[in-house]
């Protein structure tokens, strides 16, 4: 459920919703600039970036044009795409090796700690390739259909359908059906 | 009406809740939610599974909340702030400081000037003192001439060997006065002193006479009305006559025909 009471206040900059809005969605937020920065330090410091940026447009978010996780996950894909172009990131000698280019699900010594416990991990590791793959570039890196499309060179009409159909396998995984 | 379980199948409410939908594309699935309570639950379900996802993928963390409300605070402060860093702001200050530097140097000028003005009376006025003094001094010189003139002249005419010197004597109406007469026979010029006589009440003068003794007939000499207590008191008369002696008497202002003996106050016989 989407936490719209929550959402109305802190676009009335409660500050007490935000922090709350911050505890429900800080970890997957971070998840995902995680998959593009893939430097812990710098990963947080986007985060907070993230956050600070969605308090001072909070007003920018409306509930008729989509999700507000849609709204965050924007944000987060944005300032993620802007760290790794920035010097900092460039300077850090961790992000000079393969690590960069390994996309996030095929990357296991990545899964925080609680990933067990919940079973993904274990799902993950069984997911096909072609899931990982396209859940990586639609979901965690925001590419458009055709770029999915041209990225893992398959047919444009297949990638919507693919994609579904790797989701469904997760949320099984995941009780979530 | 749409076929909603093949609107789910299609997987558009996953592409949806990505963001990578056409913005077309997006507010057409933002419209059918919001419309069937069906594909709401389904995008919910996504949704908590995405989460899940990226959370299990999220490297563990120590991140709170605190940092960020720390700097949207500290934006707050900048919003509120600026109006008065504003005026503390280098760039600002840097006008008043010059401004007050100006002002500062407009005071320390009037300030000099002013000073340099008092200066100047002062000297100015030191200056007028200091004539004004030295007129008083060239005064006093003159004077001290004058009188040393005059006593000169007293002493040559006291010690002109022709000089006869005629004390008088007091009188019972003021047994303390004295005067003297000093008189030249050749020049006809005689000299009264007069600084033994009591200063004369209001009204009244001393007026000196010369006087014959056989038959006794009174001669005016003068009124002794230039009276000067501070003075030498000694006062020149012309004397003409052959005075066998001289009198004072106290008369009313202006003076008497005939002396009143009854107010005479000093007497003296000149000796032959």
């Amino acid at each position: 459920m989407q936490p719209d009471q929550l959402i109305v206040r802190f676009q009335q900059k409660d500050e007490r919703a935000f922090a709350e809005l911050y505890a429900l969605y800080k970890e997957s937020i971070l998840g995902v600039i995680y998959s593009v920065v893939h430097d812990q330090e710098l990963s947080e410091e986007v985060l907070q970036d993230v956050f600070v940026k969605a308090w001072n447009n909070a007003s920018s978010y409306s509930s008729e044009k989509g999700r507000f996780f849609t709204w965050l996950l924007n944000i987060a894909r944005n300032a993620a795409i802007d760290k790794t172009r920035s010097k900092a990131f460039k300077n850090s000698k961790q992000n000079q090796n393969a690590a960069y280019y390994v996309d996030i699900l095929e990357e296991k010594s990545n899964f925080s700690s609680k990933v067990d416990a919940i079973g993904i991990k274990k799902y993950i590791e069984i997911l096909e390739p072609i899931c990982k793959k396209v859940i990586q570039l639609l979901f965690f890196k925001g590419y458009t259909q055709k770029e999915t499309a041209e990225a893992l060179d398959i047919p444009l009409g297949t990638v919507k359908t693919r994609n579904r159909i790797c989701i469904k396998k997760l949320r099984e995984v995941l009780g979530e059906t | 009406m749409i076929d909603i379980q093949a609107y789910i199948d299609s997987g558009v409410l996953e592409l949806y809740i990505y963001g990578t939908l056409s913005e077309a594309e997006n507010l057409e699935v933002s419209r059918l939610v919001a419309l069937h309570p069906e594909l709401k639950v389904e995008v919910e379900r996504i949704e908590t599974a995405l989460q899940e996802l990226s959370s299990a993928v999220a490297p563990d963390t120590s991140s709170n909340f605190e940092a960020i409300q720390k700097r949207i605070q500290m934006q707050e402060g900048d919003g509120v702030i600026p109006l008065s860093r504003k005026q503390t702001s280098p760039e600002n200050k840097r006008v008043p400081i010059a401004a007050y530097l100006g002002w500062a140097a407009a005071v320390l000028l009037l300030v000099a000037v002013g000073y340099q003005y008092t200066e100047n009376q002062k000297l100015e006025d030191r200056i007028v003192n200091t004539e004004r003094e030295q007129i008083l001094r060239d005064a006093r010189v003159q004077m001290a001439e004058e009188e040393l003139q005059i006593t000169t002249q007293l002493l040559d005419v006291l010690r002109n060997k022709d000089i006869i010197s005629v004390p008088l004597g007091a009188q019972a109406i003021a047994p303390e006065a004295y005067a003297s007469v000093y008189w030249d026979k050749e020049t006809g010029k005689a000299y009264v002193d007069v600084r033994g006589l009591p200063t004369p009440p209001e009204g009244k003068v001393y007026q000196l006479w010369s006087l014959t003794l056989d038959p006794l007939t009174p001669t005016n000499m003068g009124i002794l009305d230039q009276y000067d207590p501070e003075g030498t008191q000694l006062f020149a008369v012309d004397n003409p006559n052959a005075s066998q002696a001289f009198g004072i008497t106290l008369e009313p202002a202006g003076g008497s025909d005939t002396p009143t003996l009854e107010q005479l106050y000093a007497l003296g016989v000149v000796e032959p």
